[in-house]
C-alpha cells in the first residue's frame, strides 16, 4: 500500500519538478536576456489566445491524470478487504486503547502479524483524534459518536511509529505509540501469552447481562429483531428507508434505538447511552458479527433467518464512513 | 554674538499627510489614504506579535523534548500565531493598506464610496484586535486557529468565546472593506475608465472583495454557533447530544478555504503591477489574467472539503472535491505563465519591488505545485496534518502573499510617503527574506513526508527529525532579520529619505498622476481616461517630455 | 479647474451631496448598490444556519416534526402577517418620500415601527412560552413523551429535539436582533423625516432602509414554514 503512495509521490515529484524547471528556466532566461539595455525598448505584446488555451489545457490534462491516479490509490485505501482481521480502537485524550477480536488488549501499541490484512474499527471517547502510521502512509480521523475505518497490510517486520494526527489538547504530541509487526510464529506466541478470550465472547456475556436476549430472541417471537445473520445485510426501516447493518448501524441501535427502527417492530428498546462504555459497544458489535451468516470460523451458525423482512434489491450503501 | 542664518527650506506642497496635524485629525479622518496608514500601523503591530509567537514555536522545536515551554503554552502559541497572522495580518494586509490607498486613485476617484464606513472598518479591526490581545494576555486559546469541535466546544477551558468575538468583529471589518471596494469599483470609475482599462490590481481586489463579502459571514455564524454551544450546551456539534462534529468542519472550511484566496489574490494584483512596470510593457494576456482572478474567486468556493479528506467524509464526496481542487489550480497556473510571458521582450529593471516579484514567482510556483500533492487523494491521506501542509501554506502565504505585500510597499512607498527608500538596503532585505524563507520552510516538506505531525510540541519519539527542525529554526531567524530591515529603513526614509518625484518609476496608472504624496482629494480635476492600461509604450516614447525619459525607471 | 466658490455653492445647495461623489446620481447608485451588497452578505450569514438546519432536519425528521408541533403556529402566522403588512407600509413610505407626501411618510414610518414592535412582542410571548415549557436548550431542557406526528406510540428523541430548539432560538434570535437594528434605523429615518430632510430628489436613506426591512421580512418568510410547519397536517 505504501508503495503505491510513494509511486504516486515520485510521479508528482517528477511532474512538478519538470514544471518548476520549465517555469524557472524561462524566468531566469528572460530575466537575463531581456535585461534593460539603454536604447532598447520593450515590445508591447497583447497576448496570444492559442498560447493561453495550450497552457491551460495541457496542465489541466496532467492534473486529471494525477487526480485519477490519486483517486485509485485512495479508493483502495478506503476499501478494506473482506476478510481482514479486525481490531477495535478507542481513542481518548491522550492514549490509544486497542482490542483484538481475540481479546488481547493493548495500550498505545498494536501487535500485528506480517502479511495479514488488518482493519481498524475506531471511535473516540472524547474529541477528534487521528490514527496515523507514517510508515504505512495511512491516516484516518477518529471521531466521537461513530466508527471510522482504516486498513493496512504490513509487509516487513519491525516497529513503526503511531502518531495522533489531529490536535486534541494538551498531550496531543504525547499520544504516540508503536505498531509492532511480527513474523506469524512470533505473533502466535504473543497472542497466546494471555488474553481475556475473544472479544465476541465478551460481547456475548454483555448481551446476556444487559438482558438483550430477552427481546432479541433467536426465533421470530421476540419483541426485537432476531440478530442471527443480520450483520452486513440490508435492513428495512419503519420510515421506509433501507440501510445496511454495518458497525455504525449496530452501534446506533444500541445507543439511539429510535433513530432507525426496524419495520414491523414496536419502539420498545431502551437506549443504552451512558450504560455501556465504548469498549463494551465494541464487544457487542463483535458478538453480533460473530453470529452472522458468513463466517463459520467464528463458530457461528450459518442460519440466515433474519427477522426483519428484507427489502427490495435497492440497498442504501451506508458504509462505515458517513458522508 | 553671531547671527544664525536660516537656511531656506523648499516650500512643502500641501498633501494628505500635512493637511491637518493632530491625533484627532487622524483618528476621525475619512481620507482613504490616512485610513490606509492607520491600518499599516495596526497590521504591522500584529505581524510582529504573530512573528514573535512563530519565533517561540521554532525555538521550542530546536530540540525534540518539550523543554522551552509547557505543552499547554505551546498549544496556545501555535493557536495564537495562526489566529493573529490569518485574521489580523494576512486578511487585511494588502486590501486594507494598499487597496485602501490605491483603489480610488487607480480608478480616478476622490475617495472610496463610503469613507465613513471605511473608518468604521478600521475601528472594528482595532476593537477586534484589542479584544484578541486581551484574550491572549489573560490566558489565550489552545484549539489551533481552526478551533475544531468538539474540542473547542466541550473540552478546552481556554477563552474561546472572547477569541471568537474578536475574530467576529474583525470579520465585519473585512466585510465592510469588501463592500466598499465593490461599490467603488462599480460606481466611481472616472469617465473613460472602462472595465477593460482597469489595472489588474483592481480586478484582483474586486475578486477578493467578492470572497470577503460572501465567505466571511459564514465563519461569523459558525463562531456564533460555537459560542452558543459553549455557553448554553446546545449540542449542535456534540455527538453525545445528537450533533455532528463534521458539520462544524464544513461550515468552518466553507469560509476558510476562500479565505486563503482573500490572502493571495491581492498579492497577485500587486505582482502584476510591478512586473508590468519593471518590464516596461503591458501584461501578456490581460483578459486572461483578469478573468482568472474571478475564476479563482468562484472556484475557490467549491473546494472547501479538500481539508477533510481523512475527516470521515464519504469517498464520493472526496472524489468530487479533489477534482474541483485541480480545477482551481488552473487559473493560478495561467497567471504564472502570463507573468513569465510578460518578461519576454521586456526591458527589465531589478529594483527592489521587482526582486520581490521574482521571489513571489518562484515561491508561489513551488507552493502552488505542492498543492497538487495535497489535492491528490492518495497522497493527502499521508501528508495531511503533517508539516507538509504547514510548508505548503507558508510557501503561499509567506513566500507569496507577504512577498507581494513587501514588493507593493516598496513600489508605492514613494507615492505613500513622498520619500524614496534606500535601494541598496531594500535589495539586501529582499535577498535575506528569500534565503531565510526557503531555509525555514523547505525542510518542512521533508519533515512532513517523513511523518512529523503538525502541532507537536515534543517530538522526542522521533529524534531523527531534529536536524531538519534546526535548519528550519535557523532559517526563521534569518527571515526575522529580513523583515526587520524594511521596518527600519522605511521609518528612516520618512525623515531622511530623498523626496520622491510624482512618478519615480515612470509607471502607468492614474495613481502616478497624483503628487507624491497625493493631496487629500487625489486629483485636481477628474481625469478622463482615453488610454488602455499599461500604456508603457507611450510612457517610454523618446519624444515624451518626461523627467527621466532617457533612463527609466529611476528612483534614486 | 473648479474654483472653490463653485464647490461651496454646490455644497450649500445640496448639503446631502457628499464631496467625494461626482454627482447626486452617483451617490444614490452607490448607496443603493452598497445596501444590496450588504444584504447579500446577510443572506450568507443566515445561510450557514439554514445549512445546519437542513442537515439535521433530514437526519431527524420525526423529532423535528414533533418539536415543530410544539411551537405556536398561530402566533407565528400572526407574526408573518404583521411583517408582510409592515413591508407594505415601508413601500408606502418610500412612495410618500418620492412624491413629497410628508404626512403619509411620517405615518407610514411610524406604523412600520409599530408593527415591528408588535412582532417583537409576539416573539417575546413565544419565547416565554418555551421557557415555561422547558423547551429552552440547556440544563433544564425537557422533551419527554412527545409523540412524533403520524407515528402514534413513537416518541421523539429529546436530544434531537434539543437540536431543533437550539436552531430555533439561534435563528429566530438572530432575526429578532436584525429587527431591533431595523427599528433603530427606522427611528432615525422618522426623526430625519420629521426634520424635513427627505425630498423627491433626495430620499435614498428611506429607499435603502426599506430594502433592509424587506430583507428582514423575507428571512422571516423562510423561517416561518421551516420552523413552524414541519409535517403539519390540516
Amino acid at each position: 500500500m505504501a508503495r503505491n503512495v510513494d509511486a504516486l509521490y515520485i510521479f508528482l515529484l517528477i511532474v512538478t519538478g519538470m514544471m518548476t524547471l520549465l517555469v524557472f528556466s524561462f524566468l531566469i532566461f528572460f530575466a537575463a536576456r531581456f535585461r534593460h539595455r539603454p536604447g532598447v525598448r520593450a515590445e508591447q505584446i497583447e497576448g496570444s489566445t492559442p498560447l493561453e488555451i495550450t497552457w491551460s489545457t495541457i496542465p489541466f490534462l496532467v492534473f486529471m491524470v494525477i487526480f485519477a491516479w490519486g483517486a485509485v490509490v485512495y479508493f483502495k485505501e478506503r476499501t478494506p478487504p473482506a476478510d481482514s482481521a479486525e481490531i477495535y480502537v478507542v481513542a481518548k485524550q491522550w492514549m490509544w486503547k486497542l482490542e483484538h477480536a481475540e481479546g488481547q488488549r493493548e495500550i498505545n501499541e498494536l501487535h500485528v502479524p506480517v502479511g495479514r490484512d488488518v482493519k481498524l474499527i475506531m471511535t473516540s471517547q472524547d474529541v477528534i483524534h487521528s490514527f496515523f502510521i507514517p510508515a504505512f502512509r495511512i491516516k484516518q480521523d477518529v471521531l466521537p459518536g461513530r466508527y471510522t475505518v482504516e486498513w493496512f497490510r504490513a509487509t516487513k517486520p519491525g516497529v513503526y511509529h503511531l502518531f495522533c494526527a489531529e490536535y486534541c489538547g494538551t498531550q496531543h504530541s504525547g499520544m504516540v505509540g508503536d505498531i509492532v509487526v511480527m513474523e506469524p510464529a512470533q505473533y502466535e506466541a504473543w497472542m497466546n501469552g494471555g488474553s481475556t478470550g475473544p472479544l465476541s465472547a465478551t460481547g456475548e456475556k454483555i448481551f446476556a447481562e444487559l438482558g438483550c436476549s430477552t427481546c432479541h430472541r433467536t426465533d421470530t417471537q421476540g419483541r426485537g429483531p432476531n440478530l442471527q445473520g443480520v450483520f452486513g445485510k440490508p435492513v428495512q426501516l419503519e420510515d421506509g428507508r433501507t440501510v445496511t447493518a454495518d458497525e455504525n448501524y449496530l452501534r446506533e441501535c444500541i445507543l439511539d434505538p429510535g433513530a432507525k427502527r426496524v419495520k414491523g417492530f414496536q419502539p420498545l428498546m431502551p437506549t443504552f447511552q451512558g450504560l455501556v462504555t465504548e469498549e463494551q459497544v465494541n464487544a457487542l458489535v463483535a458478538y453480533i458479527k460473530s453470529i452472522s451468516a458468513t463466517k463459520p470460523a467464528d463458530g457461528a451458525k450459518t442460519s440466515a433467518s433474519a427477522a426483519a423482512p428484507l427489502a427490495e434489491e435497492k440497498v442504501q450503501a451506508h458504509g462505515s464512513q458517513v458522508q | 554674538m553671531s547671527m544664525e542664518i536660516a537656511i531656506p527650506q523648499p516650500v512643502e506642497r500641501e498633501n494628505y499627510l500635512n493637511k491637518k496635524y493632530g491625533v484627532w485629525s487622524w483618528l476621525l479622518t475619512t481620507d482613504h489614504k490616512r485610513i490606509a496608514l492607520l491600518y499599516l500601523l495596526s497590521i504591522t503591530f500584529f505581524f510582529f506579535i504573530g512573528g514573535f509567537f512563530a519565533l517561540l514555536i521554532r525555538l521550542e522545536l530546536l530540540t525534540p523534548a518539550g523543554d522551552l515551554v509547557q505543552a499547554d503554552t505551546y498549544n496556545k502559541l501555535f493557536t495564537m500565531h495562526g489566529m493573529v497572522m490569518v485574521f489580523f495580518f494576512l486578511i487585511p494586509s494588502i486590501p486594507a493598506v494598499l487597496g485602501n490607498f490605491l483603489v480610488p486613485m487607480m480608478i480616478g476617484a476622490k475617495d472610496l464610496a463610503f469613507p465613513r464606513i471605511n473608518l468604521l472598518s478600521w475601528y472594528l479591526y482595532v476593537i477586534g484586535g484589542v479584544l484578541m490581545l486581551h484574550c491572549m494576555l489573560t490566558g489565550g486559546v489552545d484549539t489551533g486557529w481552526t478551533f475544531y469541535a468538539p474540542y473547542s466546544t466541550n473540552f478546552t477551558n481556554t477563552k474561546i468565546v472572547e477569541a471568537g468575538l474578536a475574530i467576529f468583529i474583525a470579520g465585519f471589518s473585512s466585510i465592510l472593506t469588501g463592500l466598499n471596494f465593490v461599490v467603488t469599483i462599480h460606481r466611481m470609475r472616472a469617465p473613460g475608465m472602462t472595465w477593460s482599462r482597469l489595472p489588474l490590481f483592481i480586478w484582483a481586489h474586486y475578486a477578493t472583495s467578492i470572497i470577503q463579502l460572501l465567505g466571511t459571514p459564514v465563519v461569523a455564524v459558525t463562531i456564533v454557533l460555537v459560542a452558543a454551544e459553549r455557553a448554553l450546551h446546545l449540542g449542535i456539534f456534540d455527538p453525545k447530544l445528537g450533533g455532528d462534529p463534521l458539520l462544524f468542519q464544513h461550515l468552518f472550511w466553507f469560509y476558510s478555504h476562500p479565505a486563503v484566496y482573500i490572502m493571495i489574490l491581492p498579492s497577485m494584483g500587486v505582482v502584476t503591477e510591478i512586473i508590468a512596470c519593471f518590464s516596461r510593457k503591458r501584461i501578456f494576456g490581460y483578459s486572461f489574467v483578469a478573468f482568472s482572478s474571478i475564476a479563482i474567486a468562484v472556484f475557490g468556493f467549491l473546494v472547501w472539503a479538500h481539508h477533510m479528506f481523512v475527516a470521515g467524509m464519504s469517498v464520493y464526496a472526496a472524489l468530487v472535491f479533489s477534482l474541483l481542487s485541480y480545477a482551481v489550480a488552473v487559473p493560478s497556473a495561467i497567471k504564472v505563465f502570463n507573468w513569465t510571458a510578460t518578461l519576454y521582450k521586456g526591458s527589465i529593471h531589478y529594483d527592489a519591488p521587482m526582486l520581490y516579484a521574482f521571489g513571489f514567482l518562484g515561491l508561489f510556483t513551488v507552493g502552488g505545485l505542492t498543492g497538487l500533492f495535497l489535492a491528490a487523494l492518495g497522497i493527502d491521506t499521508h501528508v495531511t496534518d503533517t508539516y507538509f501542509v504547514v510548508a505548503h501554506f507558508h510557501y503561499i502565504m509567506v513566500g507569496g502573499a507577504v512577498m507581494g505585500y513587501l514588493g507593493g510597499m516598496h513600489f508605492w512607498w514613494p507615492k505613500i510617503s513622498g520619500r524614496l527608500y534606500p535601494e541598496g538596503w531594500a535589495r539586501l532585505a529582499a535577498l535575506i527574506v528569500f534565503i531565510g524563507f526557503n531555509l525555514t520552510f523547505f525542510p518542512q516538506f521533508l519533515l512532513g513526508y517523513m511523518g512529523m505531525p503538525r502541532r507537536y510540541y515534543d517530538y522526542s519519539h522521533m529524534p531523527e527529525f531534529q536536524v531538519l527542525n534546526v535548519l528550519s529554526t535557523a532559517g526563521a531567524t534569518v527571515l526575522g532579520v529580513g523583515y526587520l530591515l524594511p521596518m527600519i529603513y522605511f521609518l528612516w526614509s520618512m525623515r531622511y529619505g530623498k523626496p520622491a518625484p510624482d512618478n519615480p518609476w515612470n509607471a502607468a496608472g492614474l495613481e502616478w498622476k497624483t503628487s507624491s504624496p497625493p493631496t487629500t482629494f487625489n486629483f485636481e480635476e477628474e481625469p478622463v481616461v482615453t488610454w488602455e492600461a499599461y500604456n508603457y509604450e507611450e510612457l517610454d516614447s523618446p519624444d515624451k517630455d518626461a523627467p527621466h525619459s532617457e533612463e527609466v525607471p529611476v528612483a534614486r | 479647474m473648479p474654483d472653490s466658490t463653485a464647490v461651496l455653492h454646490q455644497e450649500e445647495d445640496r448639503p446631502e451631496l457628499l464631496h467625494h461623489f461626482a454627482d447626486a446620481e452617483q451617490q444614490r447608485d452607490a448607496s443603493s448598490l452598497g445596501m444590496w451588497v450588504f444584504l447579500a452578505t446577510e443572506v450568507m450569514f443566515f445561510g450557514g444556519l439554514f445549512c445546519a438546519y437542513l442537515v439535521y432536519r433530514r437526519w431527524y425528521f420525526g423529532d423535528f416534526a414533533a418539536a415543530s408541533k410544539s411551537i405556536n403556529m398561530a402566533l407565528g402566522a400572526t407574526n408573518t402577517a404583521v411583517l408582510i403588512c409592515s413591508s407594505l407600509t415601508v413601500v408606502l413610505a418610500v412612495w410618500a418620500a418620492q412624491t413629497a407626501r410628508r404626512t403619509l411618510l411620517l405615518v407610514s414610518l411610524a406604523i412600520t415601527m409599530l408593527l415591528g414592535v408588535t412582532f417583537l412582542g409576539i416573539k417575546g410571548i413565544e419565547y416565554r412560552d418555551k421557557f415555561v415549557e422547558h423547551h429552552v436548550p440547556g440544563a433544564s431542557f425537557s422533551f419527554e413523551h412527545e409523540s412524533i406526528p403520524g407515528h402514534p406510540g413513537q416518541y421523539a428523541n429529546p436530544r434531537h429535539a434539543q437540536i431543533f430548539f437550539s436552531l430555533y432560538f439561534v435563528m429566530t434570535g438572530l432575526h429578532a436582533l436584525h429587527m431591533i437594528i431595523g427599528l433603530g434605523i427606522f427611528l432615525w429615518l422618522l426623526i430625519m423625516a420629521w426634520k424635513g430632510r427627505f425630498t423627491p430628489e433626495y430620499n435614498t436613506p428611506i429607499e435603502i432602509g426599506g430594502l433592509y426591512w424587506h430583507f428582514v421580512d423575507i428571512i422571516w418568510i423562510y423561517l416561518f414554514p421551516l420552523l413552524y410547519l414541519i409535517d403539519r397536517h390540516p
